[in-house]
């Protein structure tokens, strides 16, 4: 990150320090929320940025923690700028640190700008409507959870379960109806994952030949927690500049969210302020909301920035503030299910939970395939109801039920190990719906309560139905268990 | 009163402290710093004036120069509001984002910038509804001028004037040149009203008329009153914001107010896109033309958030006054109340239940309570404010203190239920958890059929029956019912699936008149009463169930609205003759 400084003044004021914090004393002409330089007593260098101007005191969070600060010999230099970020097009290819600096051993990049990293809120009649379909190649997310372009779409997840692989295969493989290829680019930002998963996502990004359109920024778990409250603004940041100012369409990975909500819990708590639910700040809802309403399309301008967000629940609750509240933000979730893990289902999408608030705009005639929506509500159906009865099995036995449940507990099960399962193969959108009209095939069409009966009539001319014996032998289930 | 000034000593994200600011009173208009942002004072302490902002503070200093205008925040009312998407504290936002002439130049909110409210240079044609000579009250009708194509606009004697006219200027104007004179005294067509400020009435009705929205499971169970109030809490992916567009699509009011209160941007752009092209149902005008949007989504400033609640209801009792229906779709409330409990944090104060301050409730009831159906000031015209507030529960736990408060204000109370959204029940308003306490049941009754409330009961009671038997089928299997009960449990499953499912997406289903409803509720009960019967002399109810005719029961929601009648006869007459003969 650089920071342009013209009247830089320097204070020795450092009255107290705690947790994160340094306080400030005898100060004047402070600005709310620039962005300082501290200077440790052994001459290194920090970040820091002003949390509250209270009279003569400021209160400022150093990014890089603030352990070996002391009272008497440390600097603060304030320059009254906000947090910038130099951005050009030299930055895709390349991989930065939490805060921006490069940190790939190549060269500074060249930047064409220099742009807040807080953003500015993007006026809501400005907005363009996404309605383009993206496909991912995952049935679970294409056929019942389409993606749009400008959409924000959360992946809850749960520790141990492969939430980084898909989000890699996404961002290799994500394209948009075939073009557009060239003017797709991936932003990832790591907040406090292991180096495990940093290199396990920049050798899948390799491997797939991705890596010349991919820009990194990289806070790792032992790097300063508290950077972690910059990084996903600085990668937004990057990720405007290229939608907006170059015209692409991006594609930005923020993961693991969770880590991100620990540290603002932690400032919070080191400013004694009023903890909300489970010690979050009330002002998590905005806080996050600052960082996910910073995905859409614009009105006149040809890109888009499109966010995959990845969390782990703690505990697999749901309810958790942290996926809760980022629920209520962005447009859907893809919820992972530690039950489909277990059963070797890849990716363990569970399906009822999951939702894409946008998808309705993106689907159908024109953009993906006529029938699409009806095909998809009607999966859903089938399913719940075979998930319910299976709950009921567990309890009378197979044995009592009728043969219409007993087809719709079979379909249940092939839904799971067929169109969920694919494991590391890529399904266009025609395979997988061509899947789902296989999977209903056992079906008379009365029962496809949720399709137009003009549309099975289409269907089932183009593609006589195989026997429900020969479902599970179906060509295209290469990629199935 | 003379503008004072004073200078910040704290800065704390949208709270900023300022002293010298003698003269201010509590809600005053004050501007801070070099780019004059505005804010309110809201809390006044010996030397200190605490002030909320409604801009971003970033990059404000301690000893920046605030100014007190000397005014609360208020609203501009006149004609222009139709139509038009405006930011928390009225600031119109599609001007905003015009850079060098191009519509969107300047995507990005940016600070400090003035724009009037209603347009200045735009001329209206004013017709005058008095002459000079007359003797003038609050409220009488002064003119109307067309504002759009399917709403006049009613130009009113303002609330505190009264008088003799004395000149008037009938023909094209803008909204700040004078087009009557009372008493000599000047009156243009615009107002200012300030938004805290209820607007004054003649008097409040009672709410014995229900707003018709056009949604099953809303008009037949749990219908709201004209100038009513109802909560829609519920977790997020449950329907808050489709059922709150559908409201806005569809209910047959005369104006529709949208306020966007810390929800998601993209949202807009779905009203934004589909309005101008979606017809009113009454009028057959643009929906746009009855619309007005106020849209602090989450990321536009918290304090803001909390004064678009009050922006919108102002506006909503502006077109009250003139004698019109008026929805207010608050999405949503909990949002709004967080904004409340983020300020109020920031002041240091002793929270309350969950970190909300303590006059939470009190904030929320002055909220609910500018709704109601009203005899207007100065005329004999009659008009409501109706109001919608969506709760978004943390958890979807229905016992926080936001969801609760709201359940003890509104009077009706649609729970959005995430196990139904989960199974694409839409709209997920649950059965039995939600409740109407108002009793239109007199209304309906000699408006669309004299049996309306006796089917309603009917149909609350069986889905009452079919949720008891459900917990029984889940334990021990579908076998165990008995005949009759086997009956009650599939005719739950039609009264779910086939009347309270509708799709907001469908072009015949989203909007279902009265007529359709009440004759496929009536359809269903007959369905109900000869499988019964049928039953009770030995006939097989899944036998029964797997009728064709049921299969056209599931459809009755396509019926175009002209056939039902027909249709409905028709059915009835298959549904008979089929179950006869089994």
């Amino acid at each position: 990150m650089t920071t342009p400084r013209l009247d830089v003044v320097e204070f020795r004021t450092v009255e107290y320090v705690s947790g994160p914090l340094v306080f400030l004393e005898g100060v004047h002409g402070v600005h709310y929320d620039e962005t300082v330089e501290i200077v440790a007593p052994d001459g290194g260098l920090r970040r820091g940025q002003v949390l509250e101007v209270n009279r003569g005191r400021a209160v400022i969070e150093v990014f890089a923690g603030t352990r070996g600060l002391d009272v008497a010999a440390t600097r603060v230099r304030l320059g009254g700028d906000a947090a910038r970020l130099g951005v050009g097009l030299g930055m895709l290819g390349r991989m930065f640190d939490g805060s921006g600096n490069a940190a790939d051993g190549g060269p500074p990049t060249m930047p064409e700008a220099f742009w807040e990293v807080n953003g500015l809120a993007m006026n809501p009649a400005a907005r363009d409507h996404p309605a383009e379909f993206i496909q991912t190649g995952v049935s679970a997310i294409d056929g019942l959870n389409t993606l749009v372009r400008g959409q924000k779409l959360p992946i809850f997840s749960g520790f141990g379960l492969p939430a980084a692989a898909l989000a890699a295969q996404i961002a290799a493989r994500a394209h948009v109806g075939g073009a557009g290829e060239e003017g797709f680019v991936v932003v990832f930002a790591a907040l406090g994952i292991t180096h495990r998963e940093a290199s396990f996502f920049r050798r899948f990004i390799e491997d797939s030949g991705a890596l010349g359109r991919t820009v990194m920024f990289l806070n790792l778990a032992d790097d300063p927690t508290i950077e972690r409250l910059l990084t996903p603004r600085v990668a937004l940041t990057a990720a405007e500049f290229l939608a907006f100012e170059k015209g692409l369409h991006v594609l930005v990975i923020l993961t693991d969210m969770t880590n991100y909500c620990e540290a603002l819990r932690e400032v919070s708590t080191a400013r004694e302020e009023t903890p909300g639910r489970r010690g979050y700040p009330g002002y998590m809802y905005t806080d996050l909301a600052s960082i996910y309403e910073r995905a859409g399309r614009i009105r006149d301008h040809v890109g888009s920035v499109t966010q995959l967000v990845i969390l782990s629940m703690p505990d697999d609750d749901i309810t958790h503030p942290i996926p809760d509240l980022t629920g209520y933000i962005t447009e859907g979730q893809i919820v992972l299910s530690r039950e489909l893990h277990r059963k070797g289902v890849e990716p363990p999408i569970d399906v009822l939970p999951s939702l894409s608030r946008l998808m309705n705009a993106g689907i159908g005639a024109g953009k993906t395939r006529p029938e699409h929506r009806e095909v998809a509500d009607q999966l859903y159906s089938f399913y719940a109801e075979g998930r319910d009865l299976r709950r009921l099995v567990a309890i009378i036995g197979e044995a009592a039920l009728s043969a219409s449940d007993r087809r719709l507990l079979a379909f249940a099960d092939e839904f799971e190990t067929r169109f969920i399962h694919q494991g590391v193969t890529s399904r266009s959108l025609e395979e997988t719906l061509d899947l789902a009209w296989h999977l209903l095939a056992p079906f008379a069409a009365a029962d496809l309560k949720r399709i137009h009966p003009e549309t099975i009539a289409v269907h089932r001319q183009e593609t006589p139905s195989p026997q429900p014996g020969l479902v599970s032998g179906a060509p295209d289930a290469a990629g199935a268990a | 009163m003379s503008a004072t000034s004073g200078s910040t000593v704290r800065v704390a994200g949208p709270v900023v402290v300022a002293t010298g600011l003698d003269e201010a009173r509590l809600y005053s208009l004050v501007r801070v710093g070099k780019r004059r942002l505005i804010g309110e004072v809201i809390r006044l302490d010996g030397e200190d004036a605490v002030i909320q902002v409604y801009e971003e503070t970033s990059g404000l200093q301690t000893g920046s120069v605030v100014e007190d205008t000397g005014v609360p925040l208020q609203v501009e009312l006149g004609p222009g509001l139709l139509g038009q998407v405006f930011d928390g504290i009225q600031r119109p936002l599609p001007p905003l984002a015009i850079k060098d002439g191009r519509p969107f130049g300047e995507p990005f909110i940016r600070r400090g910038v003035e724009i009037p409210a209603l347009p200045r240079d735009r001329r209206w044609d004013f017709a005058p509804a008095v002459a000079v000579g007359d003797i003038v009250e609050p409220g009488a009708l002064l003119g109307t001028v067309p504002e759009t194509a399917i709403l006049e606009h009613r130009i009113l004697v303002p609330p505190r004037m009264r008088g003799t006219v004395t000149q008037v200027q009938a023909g094209e104007a803008t909204i700040d040149q004078p087009v009557v004179w009372i008493d000599d005294q000047p009156v243009p067509m615009m107002r200012r009203w300030p938004v805290r400020e209820r607007r004054p009435i003649a008097r409040r009705l009672d709410p014995d008329q229900p707003l018709i929205t056009g949604q099953r499971v809303i008009d037949t169970l749990f219908p709201v009153a004209r100038g009513g109030t109802t909560t829609i809490p519920g977790g997020f992916g449950t329907g808050k914001t489709v059922q709150e567009q559908s409201l806005a699509r569809w209910a047959a009011a005369d104006v529709i107010v949208y306020i966007g209160c810390g929800e998601r941007g993209n949202e807009l752009t779905d009203v934004l896109k589909e309005f101008p092209e979606l017809s009113d149902p009454r009028t057959g005008g643009p929906l746009m033309e009855r619309t007005i949007l106020i849209a602090n989504t989450s990321n536009m400033p918290v304090a803001a958030r909390e004064a678009s609640i009050y922006t919108g209801m102002t506006i909503a009792e502006y077109y009250r006054d003139q004698g019109y229906d008026v929805l207010v779709l608050a999405d949503s409330t909990s949002r709004w109340a967080e904004a409340l409990r983020e300020v109020s944090g920031r002041l240091e104060e002793m929270p309350g239940e969950e970190g909300f301050p303590a006059y939470l409730p009190s904030r929320l009831a002055e909220f609910y309570e500018r709704a109601g159906a009203v005899r207007c000031l100065g005329g004999d015209r009659e008009g409501s404010v109706t109001v919608v507030g969506a709760v978004s529960p943390p958890g979807a736990d229905f016992s926080e203190p936001v969801t609760q408060y709201s359940m003890r204000l509104a009077g009706v109370f649609w729970a959005l239920d995430t196990d139904l959204a989960r199974r694409r029940h839409f709209p997920a308003i649950h059965w039995t958890r939600s409740f109407t306490l108002y009793d239109l049941g007199a209304w309906f009754g000699q408006h669309v059929a004299i049996d309306w409330e006796r089917q309603r009961r009917w149909a609350l009671e069986l889905l009452q029956q079919e949720e008891q038997l459900q917990s029984v089928v889940q334990l021990m299997g579908a076998d165990v019912l008995a005949p009759t009960e086997r009956i009650v449990f599939l005719i739950g499953r039609m009264l779910r699936e086939d009347f309270l499912q509708q799709s907001a997406f469908d072009v015949v289903d989203a909007c279902c008149s009265l007529d359709k409803q009440y004759e496929m509720m009536r359809i269903i009960r007959l369905a109900h009463e000869t499988t019964q019967r049928a039953v009770q002399e030995g006939a097989e109810p899944d036998l029964l169930m797997s009728l064709p005719v049921f299969a056209d029961v599931a459809r009755m929601r396509n019926w175009p609205p002209e056939e039902v009648a027909a249709r409905a006869r028709e059915l009835e007459t298959r549904l008979i003759e089929e179950v006869e003969a089994v």
